[in-house]
């Protein structure tokens, strides 16, 4: 997210589009900065969500302090770079089957 | 049989797609594209419970046309289904996808109606026929692709009929219950039902074929042919336990394979097989809750997938690029076709508030409630991928990412008012779960918005999101593709099959080099015996005759007195 800003502000086509990219607020690097910030905040608030709701967990870890953010997160780190290795292995380029 | 003339609704879709060619004026071809399912929604939603439609066919009793809650609930979303993608295909300029797309939908909805195993197999190969006309219709592209699809399907056809006529002519009866599998009958109908749903082994053909259909085709794709599946699997097999491991192998493999994916639509492809595992899974687990789960994962699925895949189907029609190395920064001059892009991605990742939430966990919890521990946690991991996979990468490498320099305008008003209706339902469904609720197959006694669901829920997709941003560098797209099971018959099958084919001509060359050559020396042979300069064919002297004569009658005469 931090490096769209630069890379929207140098796309390789045409010169007007670069202008039009770097005047859209959204992709400012003043506005990924804030919009980074609210999802921090918004982050920090459903963890500590967990101290205003009682969990029902089924076997026990589910219910530890923050379960939902910890796992989830690992979660993906785990499936990523699971990816990534399967991808190592299995990745052609995208002409592979053309001729 | 009831006295009152009913129409089957599949017969008005499959009527409306093979009469389509024939709508000389674009008007009433739209008209006929709309009408159609809504007539059938109609006729789905209002008939009761029951048989409807019978008759005999080789002294079996068949029934054509047999509703119930499960039925309904997935005719019902076909229908719906049929709508949306005939107004967001009404600009489709190949009649033959449409019509196809249409035949397609309409034997979708005869699956999910059909009372018994023969009936239910005639509309199962006719949703074969259609959606590789589908497929094929996309031009050049989809040739191979849909020559491909074809054979995995027939494949599954074959196995599904011998099944069929294995269970037949061990039973006597043609009726389409649930069953075990204790007999080999029943298990090919079982590999016959699970080709169809993606399952492994044979899960490549789904995101081999299905992005090969042009822009609105794969909407129409993306709907009937796992859905169908399901809808068996769930009339078929409830709570064969072997489905567990099947769906959740689908969750994950849908998963890595969309993480690695470059084109967008082969994204959404996988996540397919992804979310109709979550389904099987379901089915697996077999409890009523579970099954409800399942059902009513299957109708919400079906609506925000058909809307991602509009959005997507909206980018390429407008740009023409389908990779996500191509595309990005859409958002700019798209912004509606993105809002409606991600409203689908927050619904295929169960965000509170929209219908993935008030579907899928109903299936986790099934689990959670059976005490079934690893399919539990499976699931939950499967949860945050689906919003690293789906939920985030498509819209953002879609939409956001860098500035590509492409500046498309909004898609047509058709394509636009198509995705707002599914939107529509995708929120809708999520704030107010309880029309589907009732629709389902078993009484629903669960309540998906309690503060510590939607805090759980919450953390575990914001923090996938967390994930997703801090290893963007890991996830930056490439030019590539990832090799899947399909490589088998691509290259390695395509080598046997050619080598066969040369092995073959060749045989036969020989083989019949070797005749021509045997048959000539026959004939010389004959010739010289026979030839009027043969021994047997000259003319031979009167004397010669009487010769032999003599000697034949002197040897009879000898024999008789020996």
């Amino acid at each position: 997210m931090t490096d769209q800003g630069t890379s929207g502000a140098q796309p390789k086509q045409s010169k007007p589009a670069a202008e039009t990219a770097s005047d859209h607020w959204l992709v400012r690097p003043e506005t990924i900065r804030r919009l980074w910030i609210v999802f921090i905040a918004i982050l920090a608030a459903t963890v500590l969500g967990d101290f205003f709701v009682e969990h029902h967990p089924h076997f026990g870890v589910d219910g530890t302090f923050g379960f939902g953010a910890w796992y989830g997160f690992a979660s993906c780190v785990v499936l990523v770079l699971g990816a990534k290795a399967l991808g190592l292995l299995l990745k052609r380029p995208d002409t592979y089957y053309d001729n | 049989m009831t006295t009152s003339l009913i129409i089957p609704p599949a017969l008005i879709l499959i009527c409306a797609g093979l009469t389509l060619p024939l709508f000389a004026l674009v008007r009433l071809r739209w008209l006929a594209l709309l009408a159609s399912p809504l007539a059938a929604l109609w006729i789905v939603l209002t008939l009761p419970d029951g048989i409807h439609l019978n008759g005999s066919f080789l002294g079996q009793t068949l029934v054509f046309l047999k509703i119930d809650a499960l039925s309904r609930v997935f005719a019902s979303v076909f229908a719906i289904m049929a709508f949306a993608g005939g107004l967001f295909a009404l600009n489709q300029k190949s009649t033959l996808e449409l019509s196809a797309a249409f035949v397609y939908a309409g034997s979708a909805i005869g699956v999910a109606m059909a009372g018994d195993l023969i009936t239910m197999f005639i509309y199962w190969e006719v949703m074969a026929i259609g959606s590789t006309l589908v497929i094929l219709s996309s031009g050049r592209r989809g040739q191979g692709a849909g020559l491909r699809y074809a054979a995995i399907h027939m494949l599954g056809g074959v196995l599904l009929m011998a099944g069929v006529a294995g269970e037949i002519a061990a039973t006597g009866s043609v009726a389409f219950t649930a069953m075990d599998l204790s007999t080999i009958p029943r298990m090919l109908i079982f590999a016959g039902f699970l080709v169809n749903v993606g399952a492994p082994p044979l899960s490549a053909w789904l995101a081999d074929a299905y992005p090969e259909a042009s822009w609105s085709g794969m909407v129409f794709l993306s709907a009937f042919t796992t859905k169908t599946a399901v809808y068996v699997l769930m009339r078929g097999f409830p709570g064969t336990e072997i489905l567990i491991p099947i769906g959740l192998f689908m969750v994950f493999y849908g998963i890595i394979f969309a993480i690695l994916e470059n084109d967008m639509r082969r994204i959404l492809a996988y996540s397919i097989v992804n979310q109709v595992g979550f389904m099987v899974t379901g089915i697996g687990i077999g409890t009523e809750m579970a099954l409800n789960g399942a059902a009513a994962h299957a109708f919400t699925h079906i609506i925000y997938k058909a809307l991602l895949l509009m959005s997507a189907g909206s980018v390429l029609y407008m740009t023409g690029k389908r990779k996500c190395t191509d595309l990005g920064g859409l958002f700019r001059t798209m912004p509606l076709t993105c809002a409606f892009g991600i409203v689908g991605a927050l619904a295929i990742s169960s965000f509170p508030a929209t219908s993935g939430f008030i579907s899928k966990s109903m299936i986790s919890d099934a689990a959670g409630a059976e005490h079934l521990a690893f399919v539990w946690f499976a699931l939950a991991a499967a949860s945050a991928g689906v919003f690293l996979h789906a939920g985030i990468k498509f819209p953002w490498f879609v939409f956001f990412q860098k500035d590509s320099g492409l500046r498309p305008p909004e898609p047509p008003w058709n394509m636009l008012a198509s995705m707002a209706l599914m939107a529509f339902f995708c929120i809708g469904l999520g704030l107010y779960p309880k029309p589907l609720y009732d629709m389902l197959p078993y009484p629903v006694d669960y309540v998906p918005y309690t503060g510590a669901h939607v805090v759980y829920q919450l953390q575990l997709l914001l923090f996938s999101g967390l994930a997703f941003f801090l290893m963007l560098g890991l996830l930056k797209r490439t030019m590539t593709i990832t090799l899947d099971v399909d490589w088998l018959w691509r290259r390695p099958g395509h080598a046997l099959a050619s080598f066969l084919d040369r092995f073959g001509v060749y045989t036969w060359e020989w083989l019949a080099d070797t005749v021509v050559k045997g048959a000539t020396g026959v004939r010389n042979a004959l010739y010289q015996h026979h030839g009027p300069e043969g021994l047997f064919g000259r003319t031979w002297p009167t004397g010669t005759m009487a010769f032999w004569t003599t000697v034949t009658l002197g040897a009879v005469v000898i024999l008789s007195y020996l």
